[in-house]
């Protein structure tokens, strides 16, 4: 509340910058002693299981050390109380681009995409990410709390990704698996960026065109004449890994005959896939399952626009009661507003049909187990990661409001946005 | 000669209205007509395109009147959105910076999908914005989300006139760099000035002819419609973000006596009492993130609460493709989460809009005698839950979310928007497709 009315009196007389500046020191300041929390809730959604009523979480050494109801749970003395109207494992970002496309939108700040070669695999996502990117700040005060950022759309690939906690600190410490996916991209937008490919099939002949040579490229690594096995190439490497299935390829494509295209080079080269933006996906039903696809779907509120143009709102509502599992994403934007905010596009969803836990989820376990972290986060279950983000209302309601985000049982937020 | 072209259209509106429909009666719902406080259990009597009555239970209801149960609904105003481009109005091209000659008007489809887009999010009023990327765009029109096949069944003449406004813009937007564009704030405003200096002169010579007929003086498409800027009849419409250049408008304005409406206003929070003093309205957007551009870097969206508590007329608009139609309301709501007023926030959304077009006789709140542009909600307009359910204008529904081809507008689909692609290939420069 002294928060919220310092702000309050900002608005009136000072400069929000130096107002930044205050609040930033103020929350570094929990970071130095890591301590016990007891978070009290009206509604604690655990997304694993029922949402608990009444409920407790312990946090201890940055992990939940237990959850349940206020009867089930003693709260030991030397514990920090907080109480919450409702409490939900913090969010993670399924696909995002913050970090490397940063909102001034200028040269210097966006390394998302790489416009001197349409297939670069070996550009790594850990090279480029900014954790003190204006955005990760912004997105963090709106409960994400990890993050599946990288390479952009727009080139066939466009390089790697990685998942990072949305926590300050340097990269090495924020970062929770640095190479998570190749992203690839299908589709009108790689033309207008290349002068080569130039058309659909153009895209395609050269994406094979390098998935062959990569499987040469591993045959001849093996060969038993160590003097014929190939100089390491960094581009061939990269797509090694997506070929063996260390990685998966994080594709985007929204039309129909491109989910198509992905769904076709996914089974003659063996790789695991992950259909991104999928803005036709609900024409594909039967498609999608039989070839094991996962989806990540366009934000809620993306623009209706270019390969889009067929999006609907109802595609997550869709998706899920076909069974096949949505993970939301913000994804990429170009231009203003630079970022969407995940909570908000899962709180479309649900307005335009998924079920409320679903929603949920969507924004928690389900892209947890989809980027193989949801061993540390996605719900609110004993020895997770204590990520939490507390509400005092109902979370998808517009006059809700994000009041506390926990990372790894520090208080990161405390700005009730 | 601008009357003598309103005068048929004006009777093609009469011919369209007068066709003595029945009295049609919106019982039992949650009220908010803006003017007043909220009525409960209130009642909305429409006929002939007008609203003819607005209270509560007690309100006397004609015999012949068709009655619809509004219980648990809530109606309010249909909403004024200030700053649109649906429909690709274009404006100026690459070859001048300053542009009053031309049209939204030329360039609009009105068949264009995206009006249903607007009527999905229970817009029933639009300024059309021609631009962007010049320091003058073009003249805006004031539209209404009625049945159209040409424009002339979409434009409507406000209390001064004119159907339409003045687009200008100033900061990094017009600034390209580019021959006969400028390249600095201070020649962006120097070639602004120039322009109103010689419309000032054409004004003078204008005004000369008119009193003494042997006084002949050549039409300068370009001049004409300033002479109306200038006479306050033309209200210019001001995209500016950034302090400074919000601060440039308002001295620009100033300077020449024209009406101005500030648009984005995106540092609005750092300058509302400059902006109050002035006595400037605001119609601002809400967006999802900061940034995006540099002169967004400093967004706020507090915005809508700091310059309505300062007093400044205050207004929103989807500058649609940045946000979208279907959505207005929720920016309003958002504002409201960033500490607006819930009683200004609705102000914003219907008569405060309404008052920026020069429109408030006419529409932004259920008064006896306005146009009957409504919206029935499903609850609670700031709620993510509440969904526009009926959307009217004149007296007509246009939108009613129990039509499933209607609804395919809120949600979208396949082939739902056929026009949405063509349109949004002219943003193109803006929304970007990387």
């Amino acid at each position: 509340m002294m928060m919220k009315s310092v702000i309050n009196k900002s608005i009136k007389k000072i400069k929000m910058k130096h107002l930044y500046k205050i609040i930033s020191c103020l929350l570094l300041m929990p970071f130095i002693a890591q301590s016990q929390t007891a978070i009290k809730a009206e509604t604690i959604y655990t997304i694993s299981g029922a949402p608990i009523k009444n409920g407790v979480v312990l946090i201890k050494d940055g992990k939940i050390e237990s959850v349940g109801t206020a009867k089930e749970i003693s709260i030991p003395k030397n514990y920090t109380v907080v109480n919450a109207k409702i409490v939900t494992p913090g969010f993670v970002d399924a696909r995002s681009v913050v970090g490397l496309s940063g909102a001034l939108n200028i040269p210097t700040d966006q390394d998302q995409l790489e416009k001197s070669s349409p297939i670069q695999p070996e550009l790594r996502a850990i090279d480029a990410y900014n954790p003190e990117e204006k955005l990760v700040a912004y997105v963090r005060d709106y409960g994400v709390t990890t993050m599946h950022t990288g390479h952009g759309i727009g080139a066939l690939v466009s390089g790697q990704t990685m998942i990072v906690k949305t926590k300050p600190g340097k990269i090495d410490a924020v970062t929770l698996v640095p190479m998570e996916m190749l992203a690839m991209t299908i589709g009108s937008s790689v033309q207008g960026n290349f002068t080569s490919p130039g058309t659909k099939a153009k895209q395609i002949a050269m994406i094979r065109t390098e998935l062959l040579k990569a499987q040469g490229y591993m045959q001849k690594q093996n060969d038993k004449d160590t003097s014929k096995r190939p100089a390491t190439d960094l581009k061939y490497e990269a797509l090694s890994k997506l070929l063996k299935g260390e990685v998966k390829a994080l594709i985007t494509v929204n039309s129909t005959n491109d989910i198509m295209n992905a769904i076709r080079l996914a089974k003659e080269f063996n790789f695991k896939l992950v259909i991104d933006g999928a803005a036709e996906a609900y024409k594909l039903i039967d498609e999608i399952k039989s070839a094991h696809a996962e989806i990540i779907l366009h934000a809620t509120m993306a623009r209706n626009g270019g390969d889009m143009v067929n999006m609907t709102r109802e595609s997550a509502a869709i998706l899920t009661a076909a069974g096949i599992p949505v993970s939301i994403e913000t994804g990429y934007e170009a231009y203003v507003p630079k970022t969407h905010v995940l909570l908000f596009e899962a709180a479309l969803a649900v307005t335009y049909g998924l079920p409320y836990e679903e929603g949920l989820k969507a924004i928690t376990l389900n892209p947890a187990k989809l980027l193989g972290i949801d061993k540390r986060v996605g719900s609110i279950e004993k020895g997770k990661d204590a990520d939490l983000v507390l509400f005092d209302g109902d979370p998808f309601e517009y006059l809700s409001k994000v009041c506390k985000v926990m990372i790894d049982g520090n208080w990161v937020s405390d700005n009730c946005k | 000669m601008r009357k003598k072209l309103f005068l048929p259209i004006g009777l093609l509106l009469c011919i369209i209205v007068h066709a003595q429909d029945k009295p049609m009666a919106f019982k039992g719902a949650l009220i908010y007509p803006i003017n007043g406080t909220p009525i409960q259990n209130g009642t909305l009597i429409v006929q002939d395109g007008k609203i003819i009555a607005v209270g509560d239970a007690n309100t006397k209801i004609p015999a012949d009147a068709i009655i619809t149960d509004a219980k648990g609904k809530v109606i309010m105003p249909g909403i004024v959105d200030t700053h649109s481009h649906l429909g690709g109005p274009e404006g100026g091209d690459n070859s001048a910076a300053l542009n009053p000659d031309t049209r939204a008007f030329d360039a609009i489809n009105p068949t264009s999908d995206g009006f249903k887009k607007a009527l999905a999010g229970g817009l029933t009023t639009l300024n059309i914005m021609p631009g962007s990327g010049h320091l003058m765009s073009g003249q805006t029109v004031y539209v209404k989300m009625r049945e159209a096949k040409v424009m002339e069944d979409l434009i409507i003449v406000n209390e001064k006139g004119v159907y339409g406004g003045m687009k200008m813009a100033n900061g990094t937007n017009p600034m390209r760099g580019t021959t006969g564009f400028p390249g600095t704030r201070a020649k962006s405003a120097a070639m602004d000035r120039d322009l109103f200096v010689k419309a000032q002169e054409y004004k003078k010579k204008m005004e000369k002819a008119v009193k003494d007929s042997s006084k002949t003086f050549e039409r300068d498409l370009r001049l004409e419609p300033l002479v109306e800027v200038l006479q306050g009849k033309r209200v210019v419409h001001f995209h500016t973000h950034k302090e400074n250049d919000i601060l440039t408008a308002i001295r620009l304005s100033k300077e020449f006596g024209f009406r101005v409406v500030l648009h984005h206003v995106s540092e609005g929070w750092k300058v509302y009492d400059e902006i109050a003093k002035a006595g400037v309205p605001c119609s601002i957007i809400v967006i999802e993130s900061p940034g995006g551009k540099l002169e967004a870097m400093d967004y706020s969206s507090a915005n809508g609460a700091a310059l309505s508590n300062a007093g400044v007329l205050t207004g929103f608009h989807t500058d649609d493709g940045i946000t979208d139609s279907r959505l207005l309301i929720r920016a309003a709501a958002m504002a409201v989460r960033a500490g607006m007023n819930k009683d200004k926030a609705l102000e914003a959304l219907t008569i405060n809009g309404a008052k920026m077009l020069d429109l408030s006789s006419r529409i932004g709140s259920l008064e006896k005698g306005k146009d009957a542009d409504f919206i029935i909600l499903s609850g609670d307009p700031f709620s993510v839950y509440t969904k526009v359910e009926q959307t009217w204008v004149e007296g007509k529904k246009r939108y009613d979310i129990k039509n499933p081809d209607d609804k395919a507008f809120l949600f979208g689909g396949f082939k739902v928007y056929s026009t949405e692609r063509e349109e949004y290939m002219n943003h193109d420069d803006e929304i970007g497709n990387q």
